[in-house]
């Protein structure tokens, strides 16, 4: 098992065409056999995914409250949005904040820790436990409420301010301090991406390092010329998952701020005023307009990071 | 791995300068566990402070002494006053929790293998579209279908029914476990499967007897990170769910926590700790899986 899928796996997959069947009745038979098993997954996609990404399309341009019927209004969700809603502003600079820092924070986080753990250490499965625990468990609404007194007033953290001889500050009511109450607990999240960095390094041939010790190259270079470039497709790969996943984060948001976003909109998710807009104040049509946004947005990162990546993602010598 | 073992093995007669370099090394070593041991004291702190909140009464939780994660003496009513805070007792969110839990592992398990085989094994038209339709449903955010799907389970009525939250899952909604079994099955030998066929075998056949029991390992990961991401999910529960008999964990803990404000922390962390058991359970169990799911897929 090479372990990680790349996109090269992928591409190379979809252009991988079966052997021409010589018999027409046996490619039928195979035609069909194919089709039955991916029925369920055909209608998955047709009446759960591209169907209902179709009909949000057409209600992002409708006035709609799910009583009656949806109201055609055109471009009008969109131009409010941006022209005349501050709260959708607000949203966007609320997860584009929080998606700059923590992914780049978890990422640099699981790679330092998954190279020292690399490294022949005792105990290397009871660390890598450890720190994977948090992933699994950090999504939870048990975690979140957990943030809320460890950051809120009267909260671990203020009493530690406290014990410094500090003011007592309850980041969580604070506009400026609140979003970063979440940034940390996603970092605290960074267990899973340094599972799959450690299966990457595990990859790398150990001569390599062998011969650069060799040569009298220090551990900073080795890591620099050897270990950072033949990552940089596992990189590549977890910055786009965790992108993907900051973007759409919404449980810590709505539990610490107890469903507003607050204080001042501070922690006001993307995806926390989606649910507002849409399952608040029933405004269907602005909350689908809202979802298509965040695909674009989504895709214009992805899009970057794709287009970029010929030029830091390292393939190997067998690039075509 | 052999190679680093060399170094380090015990030999009788050492050249002093080779010494003084291996306890050089071995310091080194030190203080990187000491690192190490303080990040994960780090990690860990804020859960053994929750569990150790679960067993101190209020006033301790809020004492000059709170950063102290270990009671004075152990309080076990918060789980007693927590288990039935709510009018709904905790063992009705558990049993909602798990129904929906067991309904979408039935369902990935059924779909996403049946998927996977065909992705993997067989030849088809517009197979190549497909498969590039499934990749692009990994990157798409589920908010873009959350309109639509909603209305279209108010329209069946389905609506605070647990069935929007499982029916989906049986039809291969969850790409990255198509993804996974695709990536299982492409490592087992096709000679099995050629030779069953010329035996006779039907392609139903050979996916039943040979690819399933081969798959093993691959349904075990997606049965696993089925439970975890259903159990701690909390956006579909939110929206589908409204009342109390139907709630599930995770919203029996966020109306409690809605209910008490903030005064009843006790029994509030008592509940949240339960609530992490089933989960935590899994990972002691399948760590393995679970680590090797994350490392060849991506999985969260």
């Amino acid at each position: 098992m090479s372990g990680l899928l790349t996109i090269r796996d992928l591409s190379a997959f979809i252009e991988r065409r079966p052997p021409r069947e010589s018999r027409i009745r046996k490619s039928l038979s195979e035609n069909v056999a194919g089709y039955i098993f991916l029925v369920p997954w055909l209608l998955g996609i047709l009446f759960f995914v591209g169907g209902p990404a179709l009909v949000s399309l057409y209600l992002s341009f409708t006035n709609f409250n799910l009583l009656s019927a949806p109201k055609w209004i055109g471009l009008q969700n969109y131009i409010q949005m941006f022209t005349l809603d501050p709260q959708y502003i607000a949203s966007l600079g609320v997860t584009f904040t929080y998606v700059l820092f923590a992914v780049p924070l978890s990422l640099a986080g699981a790679l330092v820790l998954a190279t020292v753990l690399n490294r022949d250490i005792k105990g290397i499965g009871l660390y890598r436990a450890i720190y994977y625990v948090p992933s699994l468990l950090g999504g939870s609404v048990a975690i979140a409420i957990l943030w809320r007194q460890i950051f809120g007033s009267s909260g671990l953290v203020s009493k530690a301010y406290e014990f410094f001889g500090l003011p007592p500050t309850s980041w969580i009511s604070t506009p400026s301090h609140a979003l970063w109450t979440l940034i940390i607990l996603h970092v605290w999240q960074f267990g899973s991406p340094m599972i799959i960095f450690l299966a990457g390094l595990k990859q790398i041939p150990r001569e390599l390092y062998e011969a650069a010790a060799v040569d009298g190259a220090p551990r900073w270079r080795q890591f620099v010329s050897i270990t950072l470039p033949l990552l940089t497709p596992i990189i590549f790969f977890n910055l786009v998952l965790q992108m993907i996943y900051a973007f759409q984060a919404f449980t810590p948001a709505f539990v610490v701020s107890s469903g507003t976003g607050g204080p001042a909109n501070s922690t006001l998710f993307y995806t926390l005023y989606l649910y507002q807009q849409g399952f608040a104040n029933f405004r269907m049509g602005y909350a689908s307009a809202m979802g298509w946004i965040l695909l674009v947005i989504i895709g214009i990162f992805a899009a970057i990071a794709f287009s970029t990546s010929r030029y830091w993602v390292y393939y190997g010598n067998d690039r075509d | 791995m052999a190679i680093i073992s060399v170094g380090t093995s015990a030999t009788t007669r050492v050249p002093v300068q080779q010494l003084s370099k291996r306890r050089k090394h071995s310091t080194a070593r030190w203080i990187l566990h000491i690192v190490l041991i303080a990040c994960a004291i780090v990690m860990v702190y804020p859960l053994i402070w929750m569990i150790g909140a679960s067993l101190k009464s209020d006033q301790a939780i809020f004492s000059n002494n709170s950063l102290n994660p270990f009671p004075a003496n152990l309080k076990f009513d918060n789980y007693v006053q927590g288990w039935v805070a709510s009018g709904t007792t905790f063992g009705t969110f558990f049993l909602n929790s798990f129904l929906i839990c067991i309904g979408a592992i039935i369902g990935n398990l059924i779909s996403c293998s049946l998927a996977a085989y065909a992705f993997a094994r067989m030849k088809f038209k517009l197979r190549g579209v497909w498969f590039a339709l499934m990749l692009g449903t990994l990157l798409l955010p589920s908010q873009v279908t959350l309109v639509p799907q909603y209305v279209f389970f108010h329209a069946l009525g389905w609506t605070n029914s647990i069935l929007p939250l499982i029916v989906p899952k049986f039809f291969g909604v969850e790409s990255f476990f198509v993804f996974l079994m695709i990536q299982f099955i492409r490592g087992i030998p096709i000679e099995l499967e050629q030779a069953a066929m010329v035996d006779g075998a039907s392609r139903f056949q050979i996916f039943s007897r040979i690819i399933l029991p081969l798959l093993s390992p691959a349904l075990v990961t997606t049965t696993i990170f089925t439970f975890i991401w259903t159990y701690n999910d909390f956006f579909g529960q939110l929206i589908y769910l409204s009342s109390q008999s139907k709630f599930t964990v995770a919203l029996g803990l966020q109306s409690f926590l809605d209910a008490s404000g903030e005064s009843a922390w006790g029994p509030m962390f008592a509940m949240t700790t339960l609530s992490l058991v089933p989960v935590f359970l899994l990972f002691v169990f399948f760590q393995k899986r679970l680590i090797e799911g994350v490392a060849t897929t991506g999985l969260k």
